[in-house]
């Protein structure tokens, strides 16, 4: 047929054999820098503690510098707080606890905290240039999903407030008292809102601490909670190091631990509080299982490991950090994960167009080539985007393994960072004893056309969240939380208020 | 020959990949929050214009219409100097001829839409004569339509069929396969239709005919070129992009061209591989243009709006 015969021989030399065929995407049209302004941000050379509505110097008189590090610069210093601090500011939660916060009528709570989610989103763009400088996540995901994401929150629990006996129907519910919240480095505003928002709409005082690498939101958070004429005491925010999260875990008046960090630390605080009867949650590592099946739409599949793996550096406890792909569609996913992967732009963090911003701290960098060190070292196959990284700062290519098993540390261990393990499956049965043999179940994500599959999966998986056909989608209304080490009680929606009320 | 055989191994179209509607729509929001800016903005708007492919396809078109309209595709805005020409004049096949003289020489291509265009409500023998006939008049380009209906009714080799026909009809003349997207209701049936199209021999594939609503969109258009991506990564073969209809505004212009060099590089980053099938467009991207030149926008009036 006259037909076959040109598409063997075209005119156009536009055909080359199909097995050296490859896009390009590093020369040509590229877009120009497009930096967001640093001065919509005001940051102060040195933050105190916020304890019972005003700054306070920290006793020990010690303060700790907070870095860039996307440029390794000094940004602030703030306060060590220790556990003369520590006393202080429960004592301050306990006082506004007796006399203002659980006598005041619940719908009083609710403007509140209304009022804090219309400041955070008055000063969004203030809250998401800080949340860059400070912790290296480019400035499209502070601007577009953390600090909306923190405003939402308050304004789902502010709703709360003054509804609780319907969200418990027939019972009485009671504040618990003082709750102690210690938070990550990740997502540092969106987990203060995680715990504030919950404790307060059910009539708790908080003391919370930031992480130590990337406590300036939660400080510009108390400016907002000072200026939102909040009672004094309700909220103090302190800061410092572990030992300053030690001292609130273990101070006797206490009443509730609520914690976001690693397995480790969690361990750690599970075990200072045994005996006593302080109430926890607990939201620790992940190693979450992506599957994706033949029949699932690819394209979008390899959309969704994206941002399931490189979001926030990947950095995230429910990071889609296990990709199983059926074995069949194997070389196609991987192939166009790979051309997926070289158009992410990887660089200034402040720049509208970056993708993968810094690393938060050396520290995190250094544990994440530990285990590169380790992938290549078990045999794994190592892949990584041909992006150049800029000289100064602390920065990793998105990177992926191939040729990965089960027994592979890197398929085991939780390494918080743009690395991502791909192994391969043949049935059903198959992938979800293997997405299950894991010490965590924080989440896991399924792909495929099939609807009866998807449901077939997720009544088996052991992970506190399922994403079917997408990832790392969050909204305040549904919950989360894990199984197994990822920790236990769950934050978010109806969920998230029963670890802070006494149900009668 | 292995080449060759692995062409004519045709894939079972009903197998084409699926497309998630959430997740497709949102991968094209996010190409919309690339900030193009300075140099790269001036260079991109250049690009735009010279993909477009200037078009007039109303009943009333005349001699004099289209000659105005191809002395505006060589002469977009001759207050700037060193602007390209647009791609290509989009005509019916009754005007090639006289597009074809007044572009003489101006490197611009004439391309014209067939084989019963908009509705392709025509028997098969007619839409040969009719691309026949546009071709002898001098068309470089035809712009055919798939038989919607056929393809609904499941009919996939009538419709495959009928693509190869035409193309061999085309002789040395690119064809433009236009799916309609907007009768085709979901983006699994808009891949499956791009596959169809690919593999009977198109050179382009194309959105829509401009005459039904929606027309181009953006996540339509995504799924085309991830379409077009497989066929490549298969074949080895680049098969060319025209979105047509809708795109007025060179902000959303220049978001899908970075929907096009993110998802397929920057080989396609060309009029000879991506178009734009526009008839308003042009004179918003000069506008642009002007602005990034003066650091102020002129008022409408003048432009040219032949």
């Amino acid at each position: 047929m006259a037909v076959t015969r040109k598409k063997a021989a075209p005119k156009k030399s536009s055909t080359k054999k199909s097995n050296t065929v490859k896009l390009k995407f590093d020369t040509g049209w590229s877009y120009d820098p497009a930096p967001e302004s640093r001065s919509a941000a005001t940051i102060k050379p040195q933050y105190d503690l916020f304890i019972n509505g005003q700054w306070q110097k920290p006793s020990g008189k010690k303060y700790f510098a907070t870095t860039n590090p996307a440029t390794e610069e000094k940004l602030s210093e703030v306060a060590d707080a220790n556990a003369a601090d520590v006393n202080k500011a429960v004592s301050a939660a306990r006082t506004a606890y007796d006399k203002v916060w659980s006598k005041m009528p619940a719908r009083e709570r609710a403007k509140y905290i209304f009022r804090i989610s219309r400041m955070v989103q008055e000063k969004a763009r203030e809250l998401a240039v800080i949340e860059t400088l400070d912790g290296g996540k480019p400035i499209r995901e502070s601007r577009d999903f953390d600090v909306p994401t923190a405003a939402n929150h308050f304004f789902y629990y502010a709703g709360w407030a003054d509804k609780l006996e319907y969200a418990f129907p027939n019972r009485q519910v009671a504040p618990l008292g003082v709750a102690g919240q210690i938070i990550p480095w990740n997502f540092p505003l969106l987990m203060a809102a995680w715990k504030i928002a919950p404790a307060l709409a059910t009539g708790n005082t908080v003391v919370l601490k930031p992480a130590e690498t990337t406590p300036l939101t939660a400080l510009k958070l108390a400016e907002i909670i000072q200026e939102a004429d909040l009672p004094p005491g309700v909220v103090n925010i302190i800061t410092g190091a572990g030992a300053t999260g030690a001292a609130i875990v273990s101070h006797p008046d206490v009443n509730k631990i609520a914690f976001t960090g690693s397995t480790d630390v969690g361990k750690l605080i599970q075990r200072s509080i045994a005996g006593t009867n302080k109430k926890a949650t607990l939201e620790l590592g992940g190693k979450a299982a992506n599957i994706i099946f033949e029949d699932a739409p690819l394209d979008q599949a390899v959309e969704g490991v994206i941002n399931g793996i490189y979001f926030n550096q990947g950095h995230v406890c429910c990071a889609g950090s296990r990709l199983y792909v059926q074995e069949s569609v194997a070389k196609t996913v991987i192939r166009k994960l790979k051309d997926r992967i070289e158009t992410l732009i990887v660089g200034d963090p402040m720049d509208k167009n970056t993708d993968i911003g810094a690393i938060n701290s050396k520290q995190q960098l250094e544990t994440i080539h530990r285990y590169l060190d380790i992938g290549r070292r078990e045999g794994a196959e190592m892949w990584e985007s041909s992006c150049p990284l800029p000289r100064k700062g602390y920065f990793c290519r998105p990177t992926l393994f191939t040729n990965v098993a089960q027994s592979n540390r890197i398929a085991q261990e939780e390494i918080f960072g743009p690395v991502l393990s791909i192994l391969t499956f043949r049935t059903d049965d198959e992938v979800i004893e293997k997405a299950n043999n894991s010490p965590f179940g924080l989440s896991a994500g399924v792909w495929t056309d099939k609807g009866s599959k998807i449901f077939n999966l997720t009544r088996r998986m052991r992970a506190g969240v399922v994403w079917a056909n997408t990832f790392n989608k969050f909204d305040p209304s549904s919950p989360f939380g894990g199984y197994k080490e990822s920790g236990f009680g769950r934050e978010g929606g109806l969920h998230g208020l029963m670890p802070y009320v006494d149900i009668k | 020959m292995a080449a060759a055989s692995s062409q004519t191994m045709l894939p079972d179209f009903s197998l084409s990949p699926r497309i998630d509607q959430v997740g497709v729509e949102e991968r094209a929001a996010r190409f919309t929050t690339r900030s193009i800016k300075k140099e790269s903005k001036l260079n991109g708007l250049k690009l735009i214009l010279n993909m477009i492919d200037l078009t007039t396809l109303e009943g009333k078109d005349t001699d004099g219409k289209v000659k105005q309209l191809c002395y505006k595709a060589m002469h977009l805005h001759d207050a700037v100097p060193g602007l390209p020409t647009v791609a290509a004049v989009c005509v019916y096949p009754s005007m090639v001829k006289v597009a074809r003289k007044a572009l003489e020489g101006s490197g611009i291509k004439v391309a014209s839409v067939s084989t019963a265009f908009p509705s392709g409500q025509a028997p098969r023998d007619i839409k040969l004569r009719d691309t026949r006939f546009a071709v002898s008049e001098g068309a470089d380009e035809i712009d055919m339509v798939i038989s919607r209906g056929r393809f609904h009714a499941g009919e996939y080799n009538f419709v495959f069929d009928e693509i190869a026909a035409i193309k061999e009809a085309c002789g040395d003349a690119r064809l433009k396969v236009i799916l309609e997207t907007g009768e085709l209701g979901t983006y699994d049936k808009v891949r499956r239709a791009s596959d169809i199209a690919m593999y009977a021999g198109a050179d382009f594939i194309k959105t829509s005919t401009g005459k039904i609503q929606p027309a181009a969109t953006m996540p339509v258009t995504l799924v085309m070129l991830e379409a077009i991506r497989d066929f490549y990564y298969k074949t080895g073969k680049m098969i060319g992009m025209k979105p047509a209809g809708g795109i007025s505004k060179s902000k959303l212009a220049l978001h899908y061209l970075v929907m096009l060099k993110e998802v397929l590089g920057e080989d396609w980053l060309t009029n000879e591989w991506f178009r734009f099938g526009a008839s308003s467009l042009a004179n918003d991207v000069l506008m642009q243009i002007v602005k990034e030149h003066t650091g102020v926008y002129q008022s409408a009036n003048y432009f040219s709006v032949d």
